[in-house]
């Protein structure tokens, strides 16, 4: 009998496949039937109305794309509302992402939106520390830690917490926020990049930066998924450049016990439901049993710590 | 898919509305110096649409073009008699490029129909179209519709010169009353327009208008319209990433309730009313 489903701390998911926060939404269920993926991941909420930076949002690299969105959000209101009641239909687990300025902030939102229906809440701490001085939470160990730890005593849910590839410290990052209660890592957001219009010369966002995703960025979450599914005993559920099954297959091999799909859904809107049934497909072809077998499988040949984690090329 | 214009019978009820489709090409030529007309077999669910919405084209990839994402193209004709998808489009990027590189027997991957399309409601009778360059391959099936509904509809094509203006034969085979000016004639400045508009009013009262595109023209419509007090709408353009809702890359910004909103311009649009519509 084969079995596709994959435990993450408590939450039982019944396959490895989710959406990518800010690349799904209700939307979505005009296309395919949602109840097929293992979990439902919202957009970020933040407490206040936003409305977001200015367009362009969006402009494509070769073979990926940049983005500058920036959160707009209904607020946490009408989210509890609209969106949640909405996803009540589903079997699937709903995962809300949430996000805010200060550690303090982050906790009573999180509080906030701990309510029935929410299976899980994920924590996107790439964003601006604003009360500090402007970076990330999750760019440095310290930051990661004292949110965390804030958010935890926030909640009796699950805390995922998205890390940012904005760091030379990715398995310091991955290690304080297990160490102040994380449940598990999704690993990890976009990569800050730029593009520039060389006949205008502005850059082509509105924004003037925003984040890399799309199979361009693959190697580089890949890489960080292994170093933290390495150095943490929690559960990470790799995300980044996804658009194959056997980028699918790639990320669990590495050590990610489920993952997520963004950008790719963007090419191909039913590609999560495709990926289901092929990765069923794969395990059988392979004679695998179960999703299970493959998570961590890497054969790295025993490296040592200070190849797993280095954080610069060789 | 909601059925958007009031007096449009209601919709099939598809479970999913929305359709990813390969379609086969069964012609894509060029119309005149600068736009290319695809055409293509399309499954009746693809045709259940309505005029001012949209799909989202997954661009060929070949050794000279690699776009990435999905491009958005308004519907320029829809005919589920015939089972085929018109595209009326001018080539100006990597994504359009793609698209010039197919020919007759390819396939092209499309998803749609997207978005909110344009109104007719039953008292709109007098209707009035105004457009530029390629913005009239978003409007012309309304001519359609309007023809099906048989409302009066007046056009003025506007184009940089007359062997430039699209789709006049399009219109005169629908009865349209078309109204061509150009630059090179000099008769397409915003002055000159509104002394037309401004005539056909005195001769019929207008009881909707539509444009789309140009940012001249919706200013000046919307002037007369106020004037006037002539409801309008409008098809508006954003780069795009999903096409569907989820990303809130393509938001535009709009007057309403004294504030400004930003809304999506592929799920709350493409088709926008002209007063609420912020010119860039």
């Amino acid at each position: 009998m084969l079995d596709i489903s994959t435990q993450i701390g408590t939450l039982k998911l019944k396959n490895p496949i989710m959406p990518a926060s800010g690349t799904f939404s209700e939307d979505l269920a005009d296309v395919f039937d949602l109840d097929v993926i293992g979990a439902h991941v919202t957009k970020t909420v933040t407490r206040e109305k936003r409305s977001g930076n200015p367009t362009p949002r969006v402009c494509e690299v070769r073979g990926s794309m940049l983005n500058s969105i920036g959160i707009p959000s209904k607020g946490v209101e009408a989210f509890k509302k609209d969106v949640i009641p909405f996803y009540s239909r589903y079997n699937a687990p709903l995962i809300v992402s949430i996000s805010a300025g200060s550690a303090d902030e982050f906790a009573s939102l999180c509080e906030e939106i701990s309510v029935p229906g929410v299976a899980a809440v994920e924590v996107n701490i790439s964003c601006p520390n604003i009360k500090d001085d402007g970076k990330a939470f999750a760019m440095r160990p310290s930051t990661t830690h004292a949110v965390m730890r804030k958010l935890r005593d926030s909640t009796d849910l699950p805390l995922w917490a998205k890390l940012t590839p904005n760091t030379g410290e990715t398995t310091e990052v991955a290690k304080a926020a297990e160490e102040a209660g994380a449940d598990a890592l999704v690993v990890s957001n976009t990569l800050l990049a730029m593009a520039i219009d060389i006949k205008t010369r502005r850059p082509k966002l509105g924004n003037l930066m925003g984040g890399l995703s799309g199979p361009a960025f693959k190697p580089i979450a890949l890489r960080m998924a292994y170093q933290c599914a390495k150095s943490v005993d929690i559960p990470v559920i790799g995300c980044g450049g996804i658009s194959t099954i056997e980028d699918v297959i790639e990320y669990l091999i590495a050590g990610a016990a489920a993952v997520q799909i963004g950008t790719a859904t963007f090419i191909e809107p039913k590609i999560m439901a495709r990926m289901v049934v092929d990765l069923a497909v794969y395990l059988e072809t392979q004679g695998l049993s179960s999703v299970r077998q493959l998570v961590g499988c890497v054969d790295d040949k025993g490296a040592s710590d200070g190849l797993v984690f280095m954080e610069a090329a060789p | 898919m909601k059925s958007i214009a009031l007096d449009t019978a209601p919709g099939t009820g598809y479970a999913n509305p929305i359709h990813e489709v390969e379609c086969i090409i069964r012609s894509n030529d060029t119309v005149n110096g600068e736009y290319r007309l695809l055409v293509l077999n399309a499954p009746l669910e693809l045709l259940d649409c309505e005029p001012g919405q949209f799909f989202h084209l997954l661009c060929p990839v070949s050794g000279t073009f690699k776009p990435y994402l999905r491009r958005p193209m308004s519907i320029y004709g829809y005919y589920p008699d015939r089972g085929e998808l018109h595209f009326l489009y001018k080539v100006t990027g990597e994504g359009t490029s793609a698209i010039a590189t197919l020919t007759t027997g390819d396939t092209l991957n499309v998803l749609g129909p997207l978005g909110r399309g344009f109104d007719i409601l039953p008292n709109w009778q007098n209707l009035l179209l105004v457009a530029r360059g390629v913005g009239l391959a978003t409007l012309a099936p309304l001519a359609l519709k309007s023809r099906r509904l048989n409302r009066k509809l007046t056009a003025i094509c506007s184009a940089r010169s007359r062997k430039l203006l699209l789709s006049l034969d399009y219109f005169n085979d629908l009865g349209v009353r078309v109204i061509a000016v150009t630059d090179e004639d000099g008769t397409s400045s915003v002055e000159s327009m509104r002394s037309i508009i401004e005539g056909l009013i005195a001769e019929d009262p207008i009881d909707a208008m539509y444009t789309c595109g140009s940012n001249r023209i919706l200013k000046l419509l919307q002037s007369v319209a106020a004037t006037h007090r002539i409801p309008g709408q409008i098809a508006l353009e954003q780069q795009m990433a999903c096409g569907i809702g989820m990303c809130q890359c393509c938001v535009r910004a709009f007057h309403r309730d004294g504030g400004i909103v930003n809304e999506r311009v592929c799920k709350e649009g493409p088709v926008f009313h002209l007063q609420e519509a912020v010119g860039c």
